[in-house]
């Protein structure tokens, strides 16, 4: 392996880590705050991206010259149908669920089901092309002969928006003080005033609203299917599990673990060997600390 | 006197219009009675993840089976498209194939898209002796007596696509494809096949079904520096592959790619911009010029929306029901096992050309091409195979 090759492999392992963490940010919300086992978490995201598409049409038909900025208009846009769907998703389906683990766990996939094939009847089984703006196609070359995709730089950059944000609003705003309130005792934070049905409610929706971003990014480097989800929701329940629910922290180092050894190993192995060792690595060390790399300790 | 009650009058006026519908029949020839109509059973996934590909083909053969009633119908009788969803699972692909078979009465099926539901149905055709028509490209290592196979087998654009890479564009070779047996047995395939004219395979990579993440594979592309790649990564692994190739600066003008799997139809969700000068090989393209492509272009068209692209699986599905038409006309009869013993020799002027249904194996003799993508999503052919292709689905490797 040269110098140019190893460098970008480097990068590729930081690429793969702001995307699992975006991709799983919505979940450790949505799982590991809340307890939800959401399997339409995947079909959230498709959402976003479907978003995504419809926004790039619009501005393709209404307003072309601005097309270089859509992305931007779209961002917000998966965000906030997402966030809105997450939330009337909460208030009519999931909280009759809660406490139900196992219920959850059908309903949700069920509905998983439901999405993809609305999915598919609203905009057809094939898949969608959402074009790219056209000042994020191409490489960046720092050096001659390293080529760093700007799809990639512009992940990794808006993924650290997202991350710093998320860790602000649930640290340090009053909002997120709450939210951590209800998730680590719901009785006494009810007894204190807390409206916890509201709290419940938000917090699900700002997890389906992460998901959107990630699917409305995802566009650009994958494909935009009524089975795009599901590609993406393994990926995700492993990053938080091996994480440790309950800790966004651990999500992002549990991230960043697995895209470093994903990129490394499939550069010395075949793709298939490489993820068949990724998920050995999690079990054997989910077998020695099951509750994850980061447990939060507790006296339940 | 006798009192109408609902029930009496639903029953008399059910058996009322009953008789009105008969004697109407009757008297209209033009409608088409049980007696002068012949099933025919359309069985793909309409639902599922291979929807994706594989619902545009039931588009293809309705128009053919349309275009069949329309000039006379199978030996004066009507087609009836019997339509079922295999929804992308290959257990309920067997099930509607027994139904068709068994319940329906169906006198051949057109289905199928992936190996694996091929191979689930296999048992239901063997049982009730019925016959498949299966329109889709695939790997080859099959011949069954119930089956004619109306798409390339691996060998048939395989060695074809390695040669004139190998002729045009250099001969070191990269291969990609997704983990399972089509990308496997082609790269089987190509592999002597590059060997024979001088070349060498300089990497060869597997990535598991659906994946997205391509960036290690294309750094293991960029050390190599292969003059061509050979593809054969399938469904959404190959728009994140298309798009990810481009934004690492290997895109169709600086590097040599050729798939046997990307038609026209998976270029809408690559995104156009995203496949530009990449090649494909395919028995047909929805550039082809002649006047029985023209034809079915502007019919499909007119008929679907002038948005839609055309892709090598769906003209295959379309020639699949006129082989069958001619199937049934040499032999004379709808039975299936006549049908299938007719078959062999039967030539057909599709829309790719020249079709000939192979003497033995089952396979259909035709010609390959290879086209280089357009930015508006077509392909422009630059090759095209100078006789017709043998289908060999056993070759020796």
């Amino acid at each position: 392996m040269n110098l140019d090759i190893a460098a970008m492999q480097v990068f590729n392992g930081i690429s793969l880590f702001t995307i699992l963490l975006l991709m799983s940010i919505g979940l450790a919300i949505v799982f590991g705050l809340m307890g939800v086992i959401n399997m339409a978490h995947g079909e959230l995201m498709a959402l976003g991206a479907y978003m995504t598409y419809l926004t790039s049409v619009a501005f393709e038909r209404y307003a072309p010259h601005w097309m270089g900025v859509y992305l931007f208009v779209a961002i917000p846009f998966a965000f906030l149908v997402t966030f809105a769907f997450g939330y009337v998703l909460e208030r009519g389906f999931i909280r009759f669920f809660y406490n139900r683990p196992l219920d959850t766990l059908l309903a949700t996939w069920g509905l998983s089901l439901i999405l993809q094939q609305t999915y598919r009847s609203v905009f057809g089984a094939q898949e969608v092309s959402v074009p790219l703006p056209v000042w994020l196609s191409g490489a960046w070359e720092p050096i001659q002969g390293i080529q760093l995709p700007l799809t990639r730089l512009f992940i990794i950059g808006l993924t650290l928006v997202v991350a710093v944000g998320v860790y602000f609003l649930l640290n340090r705003t009053r909002w997120g003080l709450r939210v951590r309130a209800v998730m680590q005792n719901r009785a006494m934070s009810g007894a204190v005033g807390i409206n916890t049905k509201q709290v419940d409610a938000m917090t699900f929706a700002l997890g389906s609203g992460l998901a959107g971003i990630a699917g409305c990014v995802f566009t650009m480097i994958g494909s935009t299917n009524p089975g795009t989800g599901q590609i993406y929701i393994v990926d995700s329940f492993i990053v938080v599990v091996f994480g440790g629910v309950q800790s966004l922290l651990g999500t992002a180092f549990s991230a960043f673990t697995i895209a470093q050894s994903q990129t490394l190993l499939e550069y010395l192995m075949s793709g298939s060997m490489a993820r068949v060792t990724i998920l050995l690595l999690v079990i054997v060390v989910l077998y020695f600390r099951p509750n994850g790399l980061f447990a939060t300790k507790s006296r339940s | 006197m006798s009192r109408i009650d609902r029930r009496n009058f639903i029953k008399t006026s059910g058996s009322l219009l009953a008789i009105g519908a008969a004697s109407g029949a009757a008297l209209l020839p033009g409608l088409a009675s049980a007696e002068d109509s012949v099933k025919l059973g359309l069985l793909h996934s309409l639902s599922g993840t291979i929807a994706i590909a594989e619902a545009s083909l039931v588009d293809a053969e309705k128009m053919a089976i349309e275009e069949i009633n329309a000039s006379g119908g199978v030996m004066g009788k009507k087609i009836e498209a019997v339509i079922e969803d295999g929804a992308s699972d290959n257990a309920v692909f067997a099930e509607k194939a027994r139904k068709l078979l068994e319940r329906d009465k169906v006198a051949a099926i057109v289905g199928c898209y992936t190996s694996a539901s091929r191979k689930a149905v296999l048992p239901a055709l063997s049982k009730a002796n019925g016959l498949l028509y299966y329109p889709t490209y695939y790997e080859g290592q099959e011949e069954d007596k119930h089956v004619i196979y109306t798409s390339q087998e691996a060998t048939q654009s395989v060695i074809a696509a390695i040669e004139w890479m190998a002729r045009e564009k250099g001969k070191t070779f990269f291969f990609v494809g997704s983990d399972y047996i089509y990308p496997r047995t082609c790269n089987k395939i190509a592999k002597p096949t590059v060997a024979r004219l001088g070349g060498k395979v300089v990497g060869e990579e597997y990535a598991p079904l659906g994946h997205t993440e391509f960036s290690s594979i294309i750094n293991k592309i960029k050390a190599a520096k292969p003059d061509c790649i050979y593809s054969t990564v399938v469904g959404g692994s190959n728009v994140a592959f298309y798009k990810q190739l481009r934004a690492a600066g290997l895109d169709g003008a600086k590097q040599t790619l050729l798939s046997t799997v990307v038609s026209e139809n998976e270029i809408e969700g690559i995104g156009k911009d995203n496949a530009v000068g990449y090649y494909a090989c395919m028995g047909y393209f929805q550039s082809l010029k002649n006047p029985a492509n023209e034809r079915f272009v502007k019919a499909f068209k007119a008929k679907y929306g002038q948005e839609r692209a055309i892709g090598d699986p769906m003209e295959c599905a379309y020639n699949s029901v006129y082989l069958w038409k001619a199937g049934v006309e040499k032999a004379k009869s709808f039975d299936p096992v006549k049908v299938a013993a007719a078959s062999g020799g039967i030539q057909l002027d599709a829309p790719e050309g020249l079709v000939r249904v192979h003497a033995t194996n089952h396979h259909v003799w035709k010609k390959v091409r290879v086209g280089k993508a357009l930015p508006d999503g077509q392909f422009e052919i630059v090759w095209e195979s100078p006789s017709l292709i043998e289908p060999n689905p056993f070759p020796k490797v």
